[in-house]
């Protein structure tokens, strides 16, 4: 890979991996999820997040030309080779914690996706327009959701506001460019963060405002994952994810 | 928790019917909740082109002691029935 491809591997990656370990997180709700509806609904938003990251690794894959599709991309890389926001590996804690996760990543994602729908490579424009009917309705049901929480009763605000205090440091990563971004910008193949952040704000001003609740102040913001640097939460998922293909490398559906 | 949330019943027109078919009930607190509920559990394998959802408390139905009295007059009256037409070859749906 020249140095361009490299950077356009390493965008799919960022894109791919952020919607599989969130899909791999939202799955682990099944068989748990309060109520059946909610389980359904938490199933089909990971399995549209699946199939996305499986349409963005596969790109990945064929991009690098070494012969890894994605599956491989998926099962065989370590923690360190991951390249998913902080934000997808946080752990599920109680509903509400899903919920804010949730959102907060909606937020991001469709204006994201919006903005890819307009990129200058075709492969990611088709991909990017397919993922958007989706996540249309993910961000709706989320939106909902906080609102529904956060002006509900006395014990629901107070659990989704401190979901919101604790994933608040985990948001600025995802809506800050680094040299990749910058780079892939510059040649119209990635998307505008800068432009993705203002939509992102403006949706959780407005969501946060109607569901009564308060935006932290400021504050100091995680990074890393972007660029491969994980919390200890991403291994143990990698663990239960990719234990079957390692310990059964023929095995087929 | 779902026994504090009504109930809602679902009515889905697929893409080759004609009208909206039941196919079920579902839990939610609100009429935005119970469109996406009942999207969720009824129509994740393209079965739908459009939903309506109902509150199970607004559905005024038939009491089963009245099913003789509803519905027993018409069955001895075999001119209620239209058997007793040729139907012509050219018609294709009755």
């Amino acid at each position: 890979m020249n140095k361009l491809e490299q950077q356009q591997f390493e965008y799919l990656l960022r894109l791919g991996d952020s919607d599989l370990i969130l899909g791999q997180r939202l799955s682990a709700w099944l068989g748990h999820a309060p109520v059946l509806e909610e389980e359904m609904a938490t199933g089909n938003v990971a399995l549209d997040l699946v199939g996305q990251a499986r349409s963005w690794l596969g790109l990945a894959g064929e991009i690098e030309g070494a012969g890894r599709d994605a599956d491989r991309l998926a099962y065989f890389r370590d923690a360190f080779d991951y390249r998913n926001v902080l934000l997808a590996e946080r752990p599920n804690g109680d509903y509400a914690y899903t919920i804010m996760r949730q959102f907060l990543y909606d937020a991001y994602h469709y204006p994201l996706l919006e903005r890819l729908s307009a990129s200058a490579d075709e492969r990611i424009r088709e991909v990017a327009a397919k993922s958007l009917k989706e996540v249309q309705y993910h961000v709706r049901r989320s939106s909902e959701w906080v609102i529904r929480m956060g002006d509900g009763t006395r014990e629901s605000h107070d659990r989704i506001q401190a979901a919101l205090d604790d994933l608040w440091m985990y948001t600025g990563e995802m809506l800050t460019p680094d040299e990749v971004d910058q780079a892939l910008l510059e040649t119209g193949v990635a998307a505008d963060l800068e432009r993705v952040a203002g939509a992102w704000h403006e949706r959780v001003r407005e969501v946060t405002a109607e569901a009564t609740l308060v935006i932290p102040d400021e504050s100091w913001m995680q990074q890393g994952g972007k660029q491969g640097r994980h919390t200890e939460h991403l291994g143990y998922i990698l663990a239960e994810m990719q234990f079957l293909p390692r310990a059964y490398p023929d095995a087929r559906w | 928790m779902s026994k504090d949330w009504p109930l809602w019943e679902v009515f889905i027109r697929s893409k080759h019917g004609l009208s909206h078919k039941h196919v079920g009930s579902i839990h939610a607190t609100d009429a935005e909740m119970a469109m996406n509920n009942a999207r969720d559990v009824y129509t994740r394998r393209n079965e739908g082109a459009s939903i309506w959802v109902v509150p199970s408390a607004q559905i005024v139905s038939s009491a089963p002691g009245d099913k003789e009295m509803l519905f027993d007059p018409s069955n001895d009256k075999v001119y209620r029935h239209p058997t007793f037409y040729e139907v012509p070859s050219d018609v294709e749906n009755m």
